[in-house]
């Protein structure tokens, strides 16, 4: 499926990161990272807490700049392409800004790139529709519910279309219920939009219902314990969750993770 | 889930706004018959033993509450046309002015300074302790000098005497500004620079609008300083015109007039809680809606 794409959305290379190198609270947080994500991949980050899954994200967003190796988003360095804004954002906090309202949180990218006002409402009426949130472009944030306010969130990450959508727990916060629904809209937005996702998760069912593949870390220093191929297809439905597939390789990354010693 | 609008309906307003005029009102009853009680219990206790009080109940050291009351429309000064009230009216306004004016000097130094220390570690580590230091400073010390300053140049009176109140209202301004500034959480000031925002975008779209919880306390305090800055600096300065000048006029002709000076006082009370209630209009016109962050 990716055979047309000349390059991999990302390419990291020998990545590691040290914190406070040449110091005694030198913390190495990875180590010998390789991973090739291919364009409208959907890749699932999943380890105990202290295996740098966080890290590897943010330097894939060039929040954070690796001590060692090469990171590569399109064929650029992870440097240019946060300049270009080649990826969105979505956190496990919503993080809407309390004083917009939900349009203009949606908008805020949109702001920020220069767009023209028209262009911006045309866009954030187009996006809430899309999050299935027509009528709550002219509410403030704290009066909608986690789901509703993390649904304004993944609106707000894909409002300039970005090919690229980078995801740090973003439905820890929700309830279990409101949780696959969650699953189940996101699948079927990017697969509409046709964006890459690098997915960080604490569960081993939404990671396995998500993914084409698991990437499964171990703890200090994090490196990649194993990859897990989650052939379920492009299609995915609530039916998917009880298919053999779904089980066996659900069971095939909670061994990894036993393996790597520790609950997730 | 959506929960009502805050504030509630323009009905429960009004009426919280009038059980707050009648909790003022009685306040004041209360406190008028604990100074007439006092004045007449001190009365008796003065009767038989003299000077054991801390506070004479006489007419002269306590005027009658009526007597302050009713100096406020008695004439100025005897044959004058102008009654107490206007005059002080007319005073509250002179120092209104400075102390606005002092009031946007402080906001605007305070936030100048809170942004350049929020830039630079350098510079927070380097003027921090100069802006303590400042309030360690008296006024009443300060303000001749500014006075001078201000005569020796084409300021003029007003100007330095908002500059006093500006040295009281800059601190408030600076402290929590700077602290509202650094109030983002860490995820929120990841999204801005996902999407590549450059440091002053970042400031104006997130740093600034997420200061405003922590500006608004401030500005109460600082428009609340601005008036005491302004009284002292004209009480220093000696300049007619405003509430500090009137303030000391009452007070060295207070053997013939005593209730006169009371009302001064509380016209510059008056005045203070004006801003006050200015300051915190502007934060409910500002901040409505918004909620908060649950």
């Amino acid at each position: 499926m990716t055979m047309l794409t000349p390059v991999p959305a990302i390419s990291i290379q020998g990545v590691g990161k040290t914190f406070n190198p040449d110091s005694d609270e030198q913390v190495v947080a990875l180590d010998g990272i390789d991973l090739d994500v291919e364009a409208t991949e959907f890749v699932s980050l999943i380890g105990p807490s202290g295996c740098g899954k966080s890290t590897l994200l943010r330097l894939i967003a060039d929040l954070v700049t690796p001590t060692a190796g090469t990171i590569e988003v399109f064929g650029k360095s992870a440097h240019q392409a946060r300049l270009d804004r080649d990826y969105g954002m979505a956190f496990q906090s919503a993080g809407l800004f309390s004083w917009r309202k939900v349009a203009r949180n949606i908008e805020l990218p949109l702001e920020l790139m220069g767009w023209s006002k028209a262009d911006r409402e045309a866009r954030s009426a187009e996006m809430l529709e899309l999050v299935q949130l027509p009528e709550f472009g002219n509410h403030y944030p704290w009066q909608l519910s986690g789901g509703m306010q993390q649904r304004v969130a993944i609106a707000r990450a894909l409002s300039f279309k970005p090919r690229l959508l980078l995801m740090d727990e973003p439905f820890g916060a929700l309830d279990e219920m409101t949780r696959e629904h969650m699953q189940n809209e996101l699948l079927e937005l990017v697969s509409e939009v046709g964006t890459t996702v690098v997915f960080i998760t604490h569960s081993i069912s939404e990671a396995t219902f998500l993914s084409n593949r698991v990437v499964v870390l171990s703890p200090r220093p994090g490196r990649i314990h194993d990859i897990i191929d989650v052939p379920l297809g492009d299609h995915r439905t609530e039916d998917t969750r009880e298919e053999e597939t779904y089980f066996k390789c659900a069971t095939e990354v909670r061994e990894a993770l036993r393996h790597v010693g520790a609950s997730p | 889930m959506v929960a009502a609008a805050p504030g509630g309906s323009a009905e429960s307003v009004g009426r919280r706004w009038v059980q707050t005029g009648l909790l003022v009102a009685a306040a004041l009853a209360f406190a008028s018959l604990l100074w007439e009680g006092y004045k007449i219990v001190g009365g008796l206790i003065e009767d038989r033993w003299p000077d054991v009080l801390p506070v004479g109940p006489d007419d002269l050291t306590m005027p009658h509450v009526w007597e302050i009351a009713g100096s406020f429309i008695e004439p100025v000064q005897r044959g004058s046309s102008e009654i107490l009230a206007v005059s002080l009216f007319k005073a509250a306004g002179f120092t209104l002015l400075e102390a606005g004016l002092g009031f946007l000097i402080g906001t605007v130094v305070g936030l100048g300074l809170a942004v350049l220390m929020l830039r630079s570690t350098w510079l927070d580590r380097a003027l921090g302790p100069w802006i303590n230091i400042s309030q360690t400073v008296p006024l009443i010390a300060l303000a001749p000098i500014v006075v001078t300053w201000g005569r020796t140049t084409f300021l003029g009176d007003t100007v330095s005497v908002a500059l006093i109140a500006a040295y009281l209202t800059f601190f408030p301004v600076a402290v929590n500004g700077l602290a509202g500034l650094k109030s983002p959480a860490p995820e929120e000031l990841e999204l801005m620079r996902s999407y590549a925002a450059t440091w002053s975008k970042t400031l104006f779209a997130l740093r600034l609008p997420a200061a405003r919880p922590y500006l608004f306390p401030a500005f109460k305090l600082a428009a609340t300083l601005s008036v005491v800055g302004a009284i002292v600096g004209e009480i220093s300065a000696g300049i007619r015109g405003g509430l500090g000048r009137v303030i000391l006029d009452y007070a060295g002709r207070y053997t013939t007039g005593p209730e006169k000076l009371y009302a001064a006082v509380i016209a510059a009370a008056l005045l203070g809680l004006f801003v006050f209630g200015m300051a915190n209009l502007a934060e409910a016109r500002v901040l409505r809606g918004e909620g908060r962050e649950s």
